[in-house]
This record gives C-alpha cells, structure tokens and sequence, in this order.
C-alpha cells in the first residue's frame, strides 16, 4: 500500500506586475518540477520572437497572455516538497480580471500574497488581502518581491512589512511570515539567499511546507447537503438514495436525522458505495448517498442534519457580506438566484447596511446600488425559507453565490440571520390592494347573484391524473351553472417579457404571474382551477397571499407531503376524471362555497 | 472509526463526483466523452461511483477511424459489460474521401479539426448522426434521439498543457462550441455555472484537479480495467497517452502493470516528462492545442 499524501492548493495573490507569475515560475524550475525540456522549449521561443525571456511564460500560457505580458485566468500548476503535493494557483493581478482571481482563491487554503519592493504597497495588495479573510484563507504569507531592485536594503523591507501589517490588523488576518525574495533571481525561494544576509526566517518553499492545513471537521456537528435523490429503477435497481456531500461532521448508519427546511425526520437507514458494500459511517469531505428508514418526502437543496446536534438557523431573511462581480449592479427587488449548498432559490436584495471600499476600509453610506468590486453588508430576502449557518459556525453552509442572468455575478458569506415580518411580498400586496380602484359590486354582491363565492382551485400533483380531473371539475361546475374557468395557458406564456431558462426563477415568475391573475379572476366572482406540478408550502403560500381575501382550495393528487391542513382534499393517482371532479364539487358545497340555499 | 482522515486520492474522488452529481442534477440533455483513454476511464469509474453503480446517461466517443483496433474492441467490451449507453459519432465525409492527414491530403491539425474538432460539434449538436449500440443485437444502430447535448462532461486535466490548465469545472461555450479563454466565468466554493443561456453549452471538467500520477495511483487502488496499450507487450514500448495511430507514438518503457507504471511517473524515467511528449498535433505550431481548443476540442 501507498502511503497517502496530503495535497495543498494555494494561491498567489498581489498587484499587478508584482512578479506572482515569475515567483511560481521560478519556484517550479528551481524544485524541478517542471517537465524536461520545458524550461528550455520556453527560452527558445521568446528568442525566437525576440522576447526577453520569463519564468512567467512557464504560467501564462495562453496567446494573449503573452503578447500583453500579463496573467489573465488563474492557472493550476503542480508541485511536489518533501512534506506535501502542492496545486499552485496563479492568480491574475489586474482589477479587470478579479472574478478570476477570486476564482482560483475560492479553491485555495492558503495564500502567498506578492509585493512589489519597488513599487509598494498598491490598491490591489490591499484588495487582494481583503478578499483573503473574505474567502476565509488563514494561511497566509507576504513575499516582499523584487529586493534586487532596492539593493536588498532591509529598511524597505521593513516598512512596508509595518506598514501592511497595520492593514491586515484591521481586516483579522495574521501573517506570521513577511519574505524577502527576488523571484527573477531566485533568491529566498528554495533556499535562503546570501544575497540577504539580514533575514534569518524561512525561504518560500519552507513557508509552504509550514502552512497547516485545516483540520478536518469530523467532531462538528453534521450538516450533508442534500445534493441530489436518485432512485434507478431502469436499471433495475429499487433502492431510494439521499446523494450528496458531507460538509461537516460524521454520520453513520441507525442515525437519526432532520431535513431542514422541512423539518422531516428519519433514520439512516445503510450508507451506501461503489463498488464495495455499505460502510458503517460517512465523514466530512466525503460524497456519499444514504437509504433511510421511512419513505419521507425531501426535495434536493435541504440540508440533513443529525437530530440531536445544534441545527441551523431556518429563515428567509439574513445580513451577509457580499462581494460583487456582475457587469450589472446588484440592486433592490430584482428577483436573483440564490445559490448556498445545495439549495436553490430566488432571492432579492433588501437593503444595503453599508458598502465598503476594500483598498481603504472606508464605509459609504447611502449607496443604492452595489456596484462591480464593491463589498457591500447587505439584508436579503429569499422567496422561501432556507437552512443555513453564520460564517463563524459551520463556513460551508454559510457561504452563498447570487446569481444574475445565467452567471455567477456575487459572493457573500452569511452573518446572521434576520427574523422579520415583513416581507417584500408582503409589501407589495400591500400596495396592490391599498392602489385597487374597487368596482361598486362587492365580492358578497357578487357572490350573493351567482349563488357562489369566488375561490382559487389548485390541482397539484402529477399532470396526468390533475389535468383530466380539472376539465372535469370545469365541466361539471358549469353544468351547475355555477361561474368557473379553467386556466390552462402556461401562465409563463402571459408574462411578457419575463422569459428565462432558469427553471428557480422560471418557477416563480410563473407562480407569481398566476397568483396575480387569480386575485383578478376570483375577484370577478370566478371558480378559479388550475393544475401545477409539483407545489410546495412555501410557493403554496405565496399563491394563497396573492390571492386573499378570495379563498383558495388545495386538492392533493398522490402522496400528500403537506402538512395535515394544507390540503383539503386528498385524491389518490388512480383517481377518475369525473369521479374525482365529483369529490371535489362535493367539498366545495361541503365547506359552503357552493351551497344552494348560500345566504350571508 | 473516529480518527478517519481522508487521503489525496479520496479528496479527488469526493470533489469529482460532487461536480458530476451536479452535472446530472442540473443538465436534461446530458453526455460524457469517451476517449477510451485511461482518464475518461477514470471519470467512467467515478461516475459508477457517483450514481451507485449506473451510468446514467450517454457516453459519446468520436471514432476517427485511425483509432487503434485494440481501442475500439476494449470500448465495446466495457460498454456490454458495465451495461453503457454507448454512442460514437464520426466525419464519415472527410474519411471517405480520404481527406486526412495519413492519406497525405492535410496537415496533422487540420486532420485533427475535421476529425475530431468537427466530428465532435457535430454529434454533440446532433446534425449529424450518431450511433448507438443495441445491447440485444450488440450492434451499432442510428440513434433516433437527435437533441443537442447541453451539458458534456470531458476527462481533461490542468497539468496536461497550458490552456487546460486555465479551465473551469463548468465551462462555457457559445453555439459554435468556442471557448472565451478570456472572460470565463467566476466559481466559487463548488458553486458552478450551471445555467446557460438558449443555445449555448457546457463543459464540464470533473478531473481537472488529477495529475496523470494520481489517476495512475487511483487505477491502481481501485482495480480499474484499462486498456492492454498502456502496457508493455513484451516489446519494450508502450503507449503513455492514447489517440490516432498515425500521430501518437508509443514510449520506451518495459511497465507491465499498474504498479509499475506507478512507479515510472513517481520516481522513475517519466517523473519529468511530459504525457503528451508523444503527440504529435501538440507542437506543428506555438499555441497550436489552445487555438485547437478555443475551437472546440477537448
Ligand atoms: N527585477 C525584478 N523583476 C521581477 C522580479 N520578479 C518579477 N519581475 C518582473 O516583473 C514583471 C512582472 O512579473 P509577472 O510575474 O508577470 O507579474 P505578475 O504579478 O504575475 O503579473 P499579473 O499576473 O499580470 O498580475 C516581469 O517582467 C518580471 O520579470 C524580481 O524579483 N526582480
Ligand atoms: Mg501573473
């Protein structure tokens, strides 16, 4: 058997043209990892177009990477110490390229962050050092770079190490390490140099090996994710599998369990593997896929949690730290994707506490609008609740992307969670009832004239069954002579302009557009039916506030995963078109709505 | 079993499968290529891995016809065995006119563009047509299922060459199958970009993370059947990256087993030599693989 190494990723971070690319160049030939021939394939090159040669070629591989002399996408590169294998990330340096320096630090746990002797300290030294402790790196170590150009003279060194430890004291980093180098000369890479006798600390390559690694966080409290459920029937294969990764914690067979947000309980029932049998426990970092006891209705996205350990906050409101990428702003009441383990939701921007500039650390008030590189303190609103942690208890579940058309425009990482009534939904319905110019029929006028009140009829479950039944119901209301539509436009259709393929937001848009149309359509005395697929509490609820005062009925086709009074009627998949249009007219003059002899 | 730390290989295994389990969760129209090279085989392993033993969906290789025999077999082999939905597309055109670069009509990376760049856009965007094998009949049929992939997942690695090494996990491209080398989207802590606009698609790179000595080191505790070519048959050659017969070399090696070729890569003749040292498309020009791959290729 092998012995197991351990394997690093860290980043290479700094101001542009500060030598980051030239210093993993070097650090790659002078450890000789680089493949034979390399080295010399490269000088050959730049003699042949003329360029004076640089270990920064060995990095920056792409063609206008070259031409312009400067890192564009973070690299990966590959190297061994006598402690550990190492995936170096070269990160760009210039302010355009920042989501891809963020990008190849997000994977990093530590951090060599390059500055220029010559030059100084610049806005990006400090930029970068900021999204440091954003990104939650610890590990970090300064490389005073280009000594030669200030004669190795220990005085400079030691300003701006003065200097840009005063900054990091004021974002909470500690850097135990400053170095001295030359990356062009090699000096203090592999080996402490001669050529600077005054620094008695370690060489970069010892700083490397010196990094520790985080220890795995197999003693917290569970939190899995849950990524995906897969059930192969076509393969012949009856087992119902809970897949995803461990991101904290240990789990093992016969635990009981809580997803959140749903608050479903089960117990672990094996843990399963390819192509070995069941092991007896899953640990943090692993991917792996759970049976359970109990067939229990969860969706992809809550997070599955031991019952018994302290569990995440559960809410649709919280205050985070955002970091902003978008060529769009991020601004207030526009419906964004929200990425945070697993879970996927809509979400809006509520308000901005204070947006603040990561070079100088100064807060501007008053902004509206969070603008691309600004990291703003921000309150959020998701459509639905979600679960999750604060940052300073469990990081992997407390960290989130936003999404804006199709890509990953911002960062955060959560603070706290916000418990508030109020709600933009909230707010807007609000505004729509207090604007409603009121006809001068009154909804019991109305209802007094048709014999009926008005009410919203959701069919939800599968389509096959649902669909039948809804025609039915139209049919047979009409027959009655009672006043009913049944609507069966894709409401998406009649929502102009909100087209998108995100199936989160495409959702709401959707539930949105209906719950609207059905305050409108109930108000008008109507018997509202429609059929969705799938609908959970959440959008249920969103569907009822749109729709109040008018009453909305839920009939349940299938298993009922609601909670006992969310349903009113429960139909089973193998129910007829006219019979279950009956039960349901049944219901409907049973609770009054249809009552013949209706009086107020 | 508290103490239970996970290994190199077991944290590279985690976060493949993570971005495969993503890829299937996120991706209708899904499919994975198939060089039938030993990193695809790799990614076919993990993905068993990943969905308990299943492959579920499509694996797509493109057969150039200048594939070595023994490949193809060794495909059809695993493909019964493993029950895979196996599919291969082709520039039958090109082939039959003999317009190649063994036939002496191209260069070696326009052969490479009209076989492979070519043949892959095409059977991915499904206008040409691709073939699909009939587990009853064991034969190669006409796939009915036309609908372009939107989500292909490839076996690439960063430390193959330079513009592999700038990639993403989820990489975009445009309806032309081009790659933006230069404004590639943001990923952060396993967020992935997993939307995309009508008409576009995306890469997806579960191996990027893996060294040609890990994915040795992890055939080898895993028990991974691999092709007989990556071994030395008696003669003192074997083959160390696999591809077209004409342009791929095999190398001076006397390995015969997994643990040997382990041994090669860690510390012995090939510890600093590159893999695709014997492939030959890689240095007709400068940037020859990134122009290659802007276009399309894997
Ligand atoms: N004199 C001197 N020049 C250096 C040293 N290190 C790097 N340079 C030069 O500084 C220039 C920029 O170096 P790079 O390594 O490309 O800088 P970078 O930080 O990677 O730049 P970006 O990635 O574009 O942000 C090159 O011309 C290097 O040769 C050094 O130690 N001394
Ligand atoms: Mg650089």
């Amino acid at each position: 058997m092998i012995v197991q190494r351990e394997q690093m990723n860290v980043v290479i971070v700094g101001h542009v043209d500060h030598g980051k690319s030239t210093l993993i160049g070097r650090l790659l030939a002078d450890t000789n990892s680089l493949p034979q021939g390399k080295l010399e394939a490269v000088r050959k090159k730049c003699e042949h177009t003329s360029r004076p040669f640089e270990y920064a070629f060995l990095l920056d591989a792409l063609k206008d990477e070259q031409t312009q002399g400067i890192t564009i996408d973070t690299a990966r590169s590959f190297f061994k110490s006598q402690k550990r294998d190492y995936i170096i990330i070269d990160a760009p340096g210039h302010i355009e390229f920042l989501k891809n320096m963020v990008t190849g630090a997000a994977r990093a746990q530590a951090a060599l962050l390059v500055i220029d002797a010559h030059e100084g300290i610049q806005e990006n030294s400090k930029r970068h050092g900021y999204m440091m402790s954003f990104l939650g790196i610890k590990n970090i170590t300064i490389c005073v770079n280009k000594m030669d150009l200030v004669e190795y003279d220990q005085s400079i060194f030691e300003d701006i190490q003065r200097q840009y430890e005063e900054f990091l004291l004021e974002i909470n980093l500690k850097s135990t390490h400053f170095i001295p180098i030359s990356a062009r000369h090699g000096e203090n890479i592999t080996t402490l140099s001669r050529r600077i006798p005054w620094y008695k600390g370690d060489c970069v390559l010892e700083a490397l090996d010196n990094f520790n690694k985080d220890a795995p966080s197999h003693e917290r409290e569970l939190r899995f994710p849950v990524q995906d459920i897969y059930k192969f029937t076509a393969f012949g294969d009856e087992r119902r599998i809970i897949a995803g990764r461990v991101e904290s914690g240990t789990v093992q067979a016969g635990d009981e369990v809580v997803f959140l947000p749903s608050q479903k309980t089960s117990r672990i029932k094996t843990i399963e593997h390819f192509p070995q049998p069941c092991h007896s426990e899953a640990v943090a970092g692993e991917s792996s896929g759970f049976t359970l006891e109990t067939q229990i209705y969860i969706r992809p996205g809550e997070i599955m949690c031991r019952a018994k350990e302290k569990l995440p906050h559960v809410a649709t409101h919280f205050k985070a730290n955002v970091f902003w990428m978008g060529k769009q702003p991020l601004v207030k009441r526009k419906n964004y994707k929200l990425k945070i383990a697993t879970q996927q939701v809509p979400v809006m921007l509520t308000d901005i506490i204070h947006v603040l500039d990561a070079c100088e650390l100064s807060s501007i008030q008053n902004k509206g609008q969070v603008d691309r590189h600004d990291v703003a303190e921000c309150i959020f609103e998701t459509l639905k609740s979600i679960a999750f942690d604060d940052i300073h208890f469990i990081a992997q579940t407390a960290r989130f992307v936003i999404v804006d058309n199709y890509e990953i425009a911002g960062g955060g990482i959560i603070l706290a969670p916000v418990y508030v009534q109020d709600s933009v939904l909230g707010q807007h319905i609000e505004e729509r009832e207090f604007k409603w110019e009121r006809s001068g029929i009154t909804p019991d006028k109305r209802a007094m004239k048709y014999q009926h009140k008005s009410v919203l009829v959701i069919i939800d479950g599968p389509l096959s069954t649902g669909r039948p039944i809804a025609k039915a119901l139209e049919e047979t209301l009409f027959k009655l002579g009672k006043f009913t539509y049944l609507l069966g436009v894709p409401s998406h259709l009649l929502a102009s302009g909100a087209t998108t393929n995100d199936r989160v937001l495409n959702r709401v848009y959707h539930l949105q557009q209906l719950g609207e149309l059905a305050r409108v359509l109930t108000d008008a005395g109507l018997i509202l039916i429609t059929t969705i697929a799938d609908i959970d509490k959440d959008e249920l609820n969103m569907l009822r506030s749109l729709n109040r005062p008018s009453k909305t009925v839920v009939v349940r086709i299938g298993f009922n995963h609601f909670e006992h009074n969310d349903a009113h009627l429960i139909l089973s998949e193998e129910e007829g078109a006219h019979s279950g249009a009956d039960k349901i007219v049944n219901f409907l003059i049973k609770s009054l709505l249809l009552d013949p002899e209706y009086s107020i | 079993m508290k103490n239970k730390t996970l290994s190199k290989l077991d944290d590279l295994e985690a976060q493949s499968v993570y971005i495969l389990r993503e890829a299937y969760r996120e991706f209708k129209s899904l499919a994975m290529l198939w060089s039938i090279g030993k990193d695809s085989t790799v990614l076919l392993w993990l993905a068993r891995k990943a969905f308990l033993g299943h492959v579920p969906f499509p694996l797509v290789h493109i057969d150039t016809s200048y594939k070595i025999p023994e490949m193809i077999t060794y495909r059809d082999q695993l493909a019964r065995e493993w029950n895979l939905n196996m599919i291969y597309g082709q520039n039958t055109e090109a082939i039959k006119a003999k317009h190649t670069f063994p036939e002496g009509a191209i260069d070696r990376l326009s052969c490479c563009k009209l076989l492979k760049t070519e043949a892959l856009r095409h059977t991915l965007a499904g206008d040409w047509p691709r073939y699909r094998l009939n587990h009853q009949t064991s034969q190669y049929e006409l796939d009915t299922n036309k609908e372009p992939y939107t989500g292909v997942i490839v076996g690439v690695r960063a430390d193959e060459e330079g513009s592999r090494s700038k990639e993403r996990y989820f990489s975009p491209r445009d309806r032309n199958n081009d790659w933006d080398v230069g404004d590639q989207p943001p990923e952060l802590w396993n967020q992935f970009k997993t939307d995309f606009a009508p008409g576009t698609h995306l890469r997806i790179h579960p191996l990027l993370d893996w060294t040609e000595l890990n994915i040795w080191e992890y055939i080898e505790r895993e028990n991974i059947p691999i092709t007989s070519l990556y071994f030395d048959q008696g003669n003192g050659k074997r083959y160390r990256s696999l591809g077209c017969y004409p342009c791929t070399f095999p190398v001076e090696s006397t390995a015969r087993t997994v643990h040997e070729i382990v041994e090669e890569l860690r510390t012995g003749k090939f510890a600093n030599i590159a893999e695709r040292a014997g492939r030959a498309q890689d240095k007709d020009d400068g940037g020859g693989l990134e122009t290659l791959r802007r276009d399309g290729y894997m």
